[in-house]
């Protein structure tokens, strides 16, 4: 067994010790990271199949965005500034990584801490552009211009809310102290998933807003 | 056969009801996959029932509103695919593949659970559409806008939506499934069994679970489509407002052909494992079938338009070529299953003869899906019988008959006993005699014209063979009651069966039959794809014997892994 293995779930890795013979072998990726990359490559095919909705319905439909709505998604406005909030937490997330992994629990606790605040933020200025929309007319029963940008934006929305469900009991589990430099596969796989919302977002924003 | 020095210290399966309901043994719930697949099963060959009853001859039968027939038939595809066919075989992936790879459980045992019990909440969300007013899914399995979202089959709103929950949920659970045996092959294997020492089971439900993984989610996205088209006011899919009802198949058949791989890839890991044992040989061309599934795998999810031919929306050459692409590598298949037979010691014990069922019966199926690959006679033939007579041939000819086998070949694995051999040749003689004169009949009704998914016809010409297959749709259920009966009668009074009654070649053999908790006590020495075979026969590795290798070979010996017949008898 090698150095990674007592950091599994005691149902896995702690049965594979003690029940088969001679161990088994434990190297590279370990079991929570692989699965969770996996989850990931899931995650990424259900977005795929929104885009590729996205792009065959704005083919279908010209002009693109309709003329009521012409300019209503301004990249200049509150969501750059949401943009650069969600960007800016998946390097505290890194931090927050790099930290536990040099065993630095009070730098991990603050960036986890400053990466589950951010993601909050997002979330409420997410809410507060959707009321603005929602006050122009712009809703998700209003055409295809509006089922795509509420449907695409409204499931990024929920990951990024599941990742701060995520990022909380990570932030608990920290402060409990139950991480250190050898046993943090939760906070790993959580931070890939951090930055795969992220990337989503960054082609959202891309695609609906500059393209 | 020395069993006493893997038995296990306390018997498996103890504990009673609330031990089984909480459990996160792969094995207890590999069963548990099996029992409710079957009863899922049960309930989809009732509405199989209900439609061919319906069918039996012109008129109306039985039902007087022919909403209720659209229900039955829309039910019973979906119960076959969702509930039936995809978890049986997961079922048996869960039960042997962690044995097949020395492993004490799959890598996340409460994910698997959670993968579990979400089938049975699923099945019980679809079937309580019959509940609310308007009924239960009614359009199809596929569930094609307009038909779902507009009157008059829209009306039954509550059963669509139910029936886009449960899909979802499902799927869910497919997915989790997928990623768990993803990892356990990846990351669980014994030592020794490196990737291509893996039994042809293990391969199938890996390139499966990449399906699972890769494909699932995009139908939970057309899902939510169709949800928010339908309650939430979207416009994905109505062309009135600016949708259009072809995305929605494509992103469907995106995830639904890749799909009809995960419905079969598993059972041809079962007679894959079944052949070579009941034949004395080793697989032939191993590596082969190895690269031959990967490439199903991959050239899958390049021919999900095929199913959209007539839509006019699609680049006919390129799906229809890549279409019978697919035939090369399931050819290479059927050569290694014909060759593992050719001069092979055959025992026609049931499993083998389920296997051969299964060889036979998705041959037909393989060749009469090839005439729907040729664009001009898929004009001819969409929506007619001839495709539910293929997709029966692939579906209950090659999967149905594939998972047989492999229940009659790992029962007495699962549960210590014997299923009687003689009960378990009557079910398959009526299955294979009811499942040909139901399904072979629909060829002629599609070439003649016969439109799927009608609940009255006028054509005299189309009488006498569809009451055929109504007189086999009922042959066919009457091949459950053997089953049952032997299961039952076995569980009870069965020929014990010894920890590898088969003579078998792969790892769950090695253990005792059931398995105790985290499966092995000792592993043997892995040097091939038989460890088992090896063990018995004191061959330890194909080539190379090296030093190291002769000497495992005494160690095998004593840890009682030959049988009394000893070295020899190579393949």
């Amino acid at each position: 067994m090698t150095a990674d293995a007592p950091a599994l779930p005691a149902t896995a890795g702690g049965h594979a010790e003690g029940h088969a013979a001679g161990g088994h072998a434990q190297r590279g990726i370990s079991n929570p990271i692989l699965g969770m990359i996996l989850f990931i490559t899931s995650e990424v095919m259900f977005f795929s199949g929104l885009f590729a909705a996205y792009f065959a319905t704005r083919a279908n439909n010209s002009p693109w965005p309709p003329p009521v709505f012409e300019g209503i998604l301004n990249p200049l406005s509150l969501i750059l500034v949401a943009t650069i909030i969600l960007i800016t937490s998946s390097f505290t997330c890194q931090w927050a990584v790099w930290s536990i992994r040099r065993g630095d629990r009070r730098g991990f606790l603050r960036n986890i801490g400053i990466t589950f605040a951010l993601g909050i933020v997002f979330l409420v200025l997410q809410a507060y552009d959707y009321s603005l929309l929602f006050g122009e007319g712009m809703t998700l029963g209003s055409g295809p211009f509006g089922t795509t940008y509420f449907t695409l934006t409204g499931f990024h929305g929920a990951h990024v809310f599941g990742g701060v469900l995520m990022l909380g009991v990570i932030l608990y589990r920290g402060s409990a102290g139950q991480f250190s430099a050898r046993h943090h596969d939760a906070v790993e796989a959580v931070s890939l998933y951090w930055h795969f919302v992220d990337v989503v977002w960054i082609l959202l924003f891309s695609i609906l807003y500059l393209l | 056969m020395a069993t006493h020095a893997l038995s296990p210290a306390v018997p498996a399966y103890r504990g009673g009801l609330y031990e089984w309901l909480t459990t996160t043994d792969h094995k207890k719930i590999g069963i548990m996959y099996v029992i409710n697949s079957f009863l899922f099963f049960l309930i989809g060959g009732m509405f199989a029932l209900l439609v061919r009853t319906e069918l039996a001859t012109p008129g109306i039968q039985i039902f007087t509103n022919e909403h209720v027939y659209n229900e039955s038939f829309s039910i019973h595809a979906t119960v076959m695919i969702f509930l039936f066919i995809i978890p049986m075989l997961a079922g048996l992936g869960n039960f042997a593949v962690p044995l097949m790879i020395g492993a004490p459980d799959m890598a996340f045992p409460r994910v698997n659970a959670l993968s579990f019990w979400m089938l049975p909440l699923g099945g019980i969300l679809l079937l309580s559409g019959f509940l609310t007013p308007g009924g239960a899914a009614a359009a199809g399995w596929t569930s094609y806008p307009p038909l779902t979202e507009r009157l008059p089959l829209s009306s039954p709103g509550p059963g669509q939506d139910l029936w886009i929950a449960a899909i979802i949920l499902i799927g869910t659970s497919s997915i989790l499934g997928g990623i768990n045996f993803l990892v356990t092959i990846f990351k669980m294997r014994a030592p020794g069994m490196t990737l291509f020492r893996m039994p042809i089971m293990v391969w199938t439900i890996l390139v499966t679970s990449v399906l699972v993984v890769m494909a699932t989610p995009v139908i939970t996205s057309a899902l939510v489509m169709l949800y928010i088209d339908r309650n939430l006011g979207g416009s994905f899919f109505l062309p009135e407002h600016g949708g259009q009802a072809v995305l929605y198949q494509n992103v469907f058949w995106f995830y639904s052909h890749p799909a009809v791989y995960v419905m079969v890839l598993p059972a041809m890991g079962v007679i894959s494992e079944v052949l070579p044992v009941f034949s004395r040989k080793p697989l032939f061309g191993y590596k082969a079938f190895i690269f031959a599934t990967a490439g199903i795998g991959a050239l899958g999810f390049s021919v999900w338009a095929h199913h959209m031919f007539t839509t006019g929306a699609v680049f006919l050459p390129f799906f229809s070529l890549m279409t019978f692409l697919i035939a090369v590598p399931t050819g290479v298949k059927m050569f290694n299953w014909i060759f593992t037979l050719f001069r092979g010691q055959l025992t026609f014990s049931t499993p083998l003869i389920f296997a051969i069922g299964f060889l036979t019966m998705f041959l037909i199926g393989g060749i009469n899906g090839a005439f729907s690959a040729a664009v001009p006679i898929d004009f001819a033939l969409q929506d007619t019988y001839w495709v539910v007579a293929h997709l029966h041939y692939v579906l209950f000819g090659g999967s149905v008959f594939g998972m047989f086998a492999g229940i009659y070949y790992w029962f007495p694995k699962m549960t210590g006993r014997m299923l009687d051999e003689g009960l378990g040749k009557l079910h398959f003689i009526l299955m294979f005699v009811g499942f040909n004169l139901t399904f072979f009949p629909m060829h002629m009704l599609g070439i003649q014209g016969m439109p799927r998914r009608i609940a009255d016809y006028a054509d005299p010409s189309w009488n006498g063979w569809n009451l055929l297959a109504t007189i086999g749709g009922f042959i066919i259920a009457a091949s459950m009651l053997p089953f049952l009966w032997n299961v039952f009668i076995s569980l009870r009074n069965g020929k014990v069966a010894g920890d590898d009654p088969w003579e078998g070649n792969t790892l769950e053999w090695a253990t005792s039959s059931p398995p105790p908790p985290y499966n092995f006590d000792r592993l043997p020495e892995i040097r091939s794809e038989r460890p088992v075979f090896d063990a018995r026969h004191g061959l330890v590795g194909h080539g190379g014997h090296g030093g190291r290798a002769e000497d495992e070979a005494p160690k095998a010996l004593e840890e009682g892994h030959v049988d009394s017949q000893g070295p020899g008898r190579p393949s």
